[in-house]
């Protein structure tokens, strides 16, 4: 038994280039709780595009209160190439009340090295906000030819980590790029967790596991983009006991995010 | 309900011998409720192997076989490129071994006519044939085939029984191109669980012609699986998908070795 879930990685509205087939909020909320989901962390895939970045916060705080079935937590975006991203944040953790914020760097287009990163993290971490790094939402073979985008190069993290006391970092769909000692060393430089999402190969779990403490493996599915079921099975593939499969369906995620 | 996997390898699981990494293989598709294996390609892989390489390959997966009769069958590996060497590989190991399939991967594009002694050959055995596709908009390698190309070849070959390798990839382009080639079957496996898949799969082509396969040990059985788990249908039709179309599919040739399903 999974037992409660807190999926740590999901997004309301609409992908850009397809209808999918949870993309209403009522449809995705019913999936998820028919599914064991207590909490779920919510981005919007409006925040890939938008320039106006405030409004889509406000309209995905608004969403997530709208539906009161589930515990729907809103992460708004910050993008630091944007002027003033400053505001943003402070909407985000004053006007909002959100627990964290999103960041999406390949579609916002800058890299890890450039120096507003740093500021937002270092910003997140004074309001004690969690920030979620999305290192790619989809298969980069698959794009649609004009909104190619490349993964997160994700090596300067390390660096950045360890110089911004009181971070709290989920790195989102990390694991089909980042593996072995790399991911172990990232996530042994502060508090550094991932989520499950873009796991694959055989016994998936059980593999990130020689790399990452377990209090730092989180549930994610990146529903509704991918099926939430894939996510779910990968519980039951890899050899886990009993408290490892809570540990990373929900117990680690509530140590980030204690329930009000 | 029954599951049988139609895409698996022996690669990207540990082990130092075949029979270790199927063991691998086959402890996790009990958790998941895989209950049959179809196996293809050896220990190391070769984009264009020669002679030697195929019959190394193929000779690995005869290995994993023979401790697995019940649950596992294999494909045999076949290279267009060679098609004196592929033909012979597909004697020693369909016509004349336990092997039911072929696996043709990246070496030639499928629509080449040096496929069709091949596609012939397996068709006369009644051996299901697995074309890998892909459309990739950061570019193909030299001799990977389209669903497009896959195409091609079922019209020159309609009574073959002949199975869209990850649907393309770019499943939403991949369904397009062979859905009027009515002896083509998708492939699940091998992508992300993206959804939308399975919904487009069913509206395009009907349960009849779309089959689960995970892609393992590259892949997971659970992010595949959760493309047929993760999609509303009725049960008939997910039957279908999870194992009724690749016993239709392999029912003769397995009939043909003595096989019960």
């Amino acid at each position: 038994m999974t037992g409660p879930i807190i999926d740590t990685n999901i997004s309301l509205s609409r992908w850009p280039t397809r209808r999918l087939p949870l993309d209403e909020t009522a449809k995705l909320v019913e999936k998820l709780l028919s599914r064991g989901v207590v909490e779920a962390w919510a981005g919007s895939f409006d925040s890939l595009l938008h320039k106006d970045i405030a409004a889509v916060n406000a309209a995905l705080a608004e969403e997530c209160a709208a539906h009161t079935a589930l515990r729907l937590v809103p992460f708004g975006a910050i993008n630091p190439a944007l002027p003033d991203w400053e505001e943003d944040v402070r909407r985000c953790a004053e006007v909002h009340k959100m627990p964290g914020i999103r960041l999406y760097p390949n579609y916002h287009n800058y890299e890890l090295t450039a120096p507003g990163f740093a500021g937002v993290l270092k910003a997140a971490a004074e309001r004690k906000l969690i920030v979620q790094l999305t290192v790619l939402m989809e298969d980069e073979r698959m794009m649609h030819p004009r909104l190619r985008v490349p993964n997160v190069n994700i090596k300067p993290l390390v660096e950045i980590v360890k110089q911004t006391p009181g971070l709290k970092l989920v790195l989102l769909n990390a694991l089909k790029t980042a593996k072995g000692e790399d991911l172990a060393t990232l996530t042994q430089a502060g508090d550094v967790s991932v989520e499950i999402a873009m796991l694959e190969g055989v016994n998936g779990v059980e593999t990130v596991l020689k790399s990452v403490p377990i209090e730092r493996v989180l549930f994610g599915s990146h529903s509704p983009f991918f099926y939430f079921e894939a996510a779910e099975l990968k519980l039951r593939e890899s050899p886990l006991a009993q408290p490892q499969v809570r540990a990373i369906a929900e117990e680690n995620a509530r140590r980030l995010l204690p329930k009000v | 309900m029954d599951i049988w996997d139609l895409h698996s390898h022996l690669s990207g699981v540990p082990g130092r011998t075949p029979e270790e990494r199927m063991a691998k293989l086959l402890e996790a598709a009990d958790r998941v409720g895989v209950t049959k294996l179809c196996v293809y390609m050896g220990m190391s892989w070769s984009n264009d192997p020669s002679p030697e390489e195929l019959r190394k390959q193929n000779d690995d997966v005869l290995q994993a076989l023979q401790h697995w009769s019940d649950r596992c069958f294999g494909f045999v590996y076949l290279n267009p490129k060679h098609v004196d060497a592929s033909l012979a590989e597909l004697e020693r190991c369909v016509a004349k071994g336990p092997m039911v399939g072929v696996k043709l991967w990246v070496a030639e594009h499928c629509n080449q006519s040096s496929l069709d002694a091949i596609v012939q050959r397996a068709t006369e055995l009644q051996a299901v044939i697995f074309q890998h596709t892909w459309i990739k908009i950061t570019g193909n390698l030299p001799g990977e085939s389209t669903p497009m190309d896959l195409a091609e070849l079922a019209a020159r070959h309609p009574d073959a029984r002949l199975i869209c390798g990850h649907t393309g990839g770019d499943w939403e382009q991949g369904i397009r191109a062979i859905r009027k080639s009515a002896n083509v079957c998708v492939d699940l496996g091998g992508g992300d669980p993206t959804s939308g898949f399975t919904e487009m799969a069913l509206r395009e082509l009907g349960p009849e012609r779309i089959i689960y396969g995970s892609d393992v040990g590259g892949r997971s059985y659970a992010s595949q699986l959760g493309k047929v788990f993760g999609t509303e249908m009725a049960n008939d039709a997910r039957r279908l998908i999870l194992a009724g179309n690749l016993k239709r599919l392999l029912g003769p040739i397995l009939k043909s070795k003595g096989i019960a399903v």
